[in-house]
């Protein structure tokens, strides 16, 4: 009886010891942890929204009409205090993975469809708040939509704003999200969607070189609106996610980010083996002092 | 500002909106016989098996030899009018609104005696006639006595003009101006005279050549609509509802797949939003106001068109689930019918058979040109009809539909068309 009691002391002494150890050697931050605290200990933060609304009149992917089409968002009242539901108002909606301001998982591409964790439901959830680059390419875009983002641009950035991290979401700034006309955001003609996007070497450069967590636009894709005719066709899609990273597209507000210092909150749904999803994105960003 | 012929035809906003009253509509089952066939534009009567002995009124038993063996046979309609008179007291409020109203008494060379509307165009009694059939605001037959000569449209009469739903001076919406029979459609109502088109364009940012050539008719207005959306019908509504005299429903989406040839349910889903759900939000949406302006002066809400498919009264395996959404259309379009009938509001279905378009690509010839569908368009709103089955291809499927439903299905699936 009193060895038992003994040996309980024991391991309670024991374990008081390990907690003790986990206390005083705490576990090393991750970035995102570390980042959090300068920005409070700095001054505080703001949110900034960079979602779109999800509404019907928000244009959606466009592709050749004997493809498989994406359905666009459709919202049908359920009930709205009325006979159908007396006290509630409600609908039901639909829409396609790839709606609105969303999020591409690996498996979306055929690239990337045998990576692990590469869908909506398994994605780890330490990736869904990363550090944001912010490339400004808002005056090419105004004179070029078919603008191409390429590595000497990543370059004269990173001369600026010091080297691109790693596992940091890589967003282009192009103020396509300003316009506000359905057709001007498509922008189509007879020889298809003209919008920027990156080059297949920039895209390169960011998962080889540099290892990002993924690559964010403020157009209907991560790629150019010309990239079908890229090689490899929408090296954005078919090297982000071969790589395991993600995309954010239909992006807004990207004008009130800093070149860096925020930190992007991208949860999609967790849709089981979903290939992507819309989502609430936004960015936590500190206050300027001074 | 409008100018002087515009104030004039505008409505007095301080006067009650005239509501719709129907000539009587009652029939005996028999009787919708003449209803059946004036409802594709024709004249029919039974005729005996038996005795060949022509029958009027509609009957259970040959006014001749008491067979049963009655069968309705398309008549020629010749005969003389043997006395005409023109009614200047009515108790039927229909008609009460309407006086003076011409009728007369025809002897058909078939040996009937027939009490018929007489057209304005036809002489004084006695003398050689035709007689045609038409469908009255309540949707059932009348019969009309016409010159033997000539064909005079039943507008050139003013009562009877409110027998068809002629497009000249009307308002017109037109949902899809961005599908081939939509352009060709738009085209032909406004050489018709129609005063005003709406032209309904989903998905702005797919810009179509034709449509926007459309932009340069006068009467034409470009507006946002898109079926699938019923936030966009019902906007749309709101905004031109109470102005619509004829509703043209050409969106239509169309994919050539068999059921084996397509997986999933995808394109399935989108030909039911579009040619099923789209005429469903339209319905809800513009079918209440139409019927609350059936009456309305200077012009009125009278038509509302669908234009579905050949392959709505069969499958058509190539099109599998296109013609399933057709066939769910026609069901739909049968209940908004009888929905709209009590304020005179007359639904008109088309069923052509393949379309000279990109999506019927692969079907051989025959196929209908756009234009030569929405000339039946027209053609289907000047006159009195319910039911249109424009070209051969549709004229052959509807005669061995109506002859064998089953051998038309197997026929179908077996060897094509």
């Amino acid at each position: 009886m009193k060895r038992a009691k003994k040996a309980v002391a024991r391991k309670k002494v024991r374990r008081k010891t390990a907690v003790a150890k986990t206390r005083a050697r705490p576990k090393k931050p991750n970035g995102r942890t570390a980042q959090l605290r300068t920005m409070a200990e700095a001054g505080g933060v703001h949110l900034v929204d960079l979602t779109q609304t999800l509404s019907p009149d928000f244009p959606p992917i466009v592709l050749p009409p004997d493809m498989g089409q994406s359905r666009p968002f459709r919202m049908e009242e359920i009930s709205r205090y009325d006979e159908r539901g007396p006290a509630w108002y409600w609908n039901n909606v639909s829409f396609g993975e790839h709606t609105g301001t969303h999020f591409d998982a690996p498996i979306h591409w055929i690239s990337g469809r045998d990576l692990k964790n590469n869908t909506t439901d398994t994605i780890p959830v330490e990736h869904f708040i990363a550090p944001a680059c912010v490339i400004d390419c808002s005056d090419e875009a105004a004179e070029d939509a078919d603008f191409l983002l390429s590595v000497a641009h990543l370059k004269a950035w990173e001369r600026r704003h010091g080297r691109i991290p790693a596992q940091s979401w890589v967003l282009m700034r192009t103020d396509w999200s300003k316009r506000n006309d359905p057709v001007a955001y498509q922008n189509l003609n007879k020889t298809g969607q003209h919008t920027p996007g990156p080059d297949p070497d920039c895209v390169r450069f960011l998962v080889n070189e540099r290892d990002v967590l993924g690559f964010g636009t403020e157009t209907i894709g991560t790629d150019a609106g010309q990239a079908a005719h890229f090689s490899p066709p929408y090296p954005c899609h078919y090297y982000m996610h071969g790589a395991g990273k993600y995309g954010l597209q239909c992006l807004c507000n990207l004008d009130r980010l800093p070149p860096t210092g925020s930190l992007i909150v991208a949860a999609p749904l967790k849709i089981r083996q979903g290939s992507g999803s819309p989502l609430r994105v936004f960015a936590i960003v500190p206050r300027v002092s001074g | 500002m409008p100018g002087r012929a515009a104030r004039r035809r505008a409505k007095n906003p301080i006067l009650r909106t005239r509501q719709p009253t129907l000539p009587p509509a009652a029939r005996s089952r028999v009787a919708l016989g003449l209803t059946a066939a004036a409802a594709r534009g024709r004249f029919a009567l039974q005729v005996c098996r038996d005795c060949s002995a022509v029958q009027y009124p509609p009957r259970e038993v040959c006014r001749a030899c008491l067979s049963h063996r009655l069968i309705w046979q398309p008549q020629d309609g010749k005969g003389e009018l043997l006395t005409d008179t023109t009614l200047r007291t009515a108790q039927e409020l229909y008609f009460r609104e309407r006086l003076p109203w011409r009728t007369g008494i025809v002897r058909l060379d078939g040996g009937v005696n027939v009490v018929a509307y007489v057209h304005a165009s036809v002489g004084a009694a006695p003398c050689r006639v035709r007689i045609e059939a038409a469908l009255d605001r309540a949707g059932q037959a009348a019969l009309i006595v016409m010159p033997e000569q000539g064909r005079p449209g039943l507008s050139e009469d003013p009562n009877l003009r409110e027998f068809t739903c002629d497009p000249r001076g009307r308002k017109i919406l037109v949902t899809d101006g961005k599908t081939l029979v939509g352009q060709a459609i738009v085209q032909a109502v406004a050489k018709a005279g129609a005063d005003k088109i709406w032209i309904g364009e989903a998905e702005p940012w797919k810009k179509s050549a034709g449509l926007e050539a459309l932009r340069a008719l006068p009467q034409a207005v470009v507006v946002p609509l898109d079926v699938t959306d019923g936030g966009s019908v019902q906007e749309l509504a709101g905004e031109i509802g109470g102005k619509v005299d004829i509703l043209i429903n050409t969106a239509d989406h169309h994919r050539a797949f068999s059921i084996a040839a397509r997986r999933g349910v995808e394109t399935a889903q989108l030909e039911m939003e579009v040619n099923y759900f789209g005429l469903l939000r339209l319905a809800q949406a513009f079918a209440p106001v139409l019927k609350a302006r059936a009456a309305d002066e200077p012009t009125n809400a009278i038509a509302w068109v669908n234009v579905l498919s050949i392959f709505a009264l069969a499958n058509y395996p190539p099109h599998g689930t296109y013609s399933a959404s057709k066939a769910a259309a026609f069901s739909l379009s049968q209940a908004l019918r009888t929905e709209l009938r009590p304020a005179g509001v007359r639904l008109i279905n088309l069923f052509p058979g393949p379309i000279d378009d990109e999506w019927d690509q692969l079907e051989m010839p025959p196929k209908l040109a756009p234009a030569a569908l929405a000339n039946a368009v027209v053609t289907a709103l000047k006159g009195s009809v319910e039911d249109v089955y424009p070209g051969d291809v549709a004229q052959d499927w509807v005669a061995r539909h109506l002859d064998n439903p089953k051998a038309l299905e197997r026929e179908v699936g077996e060897g094509g068309r």
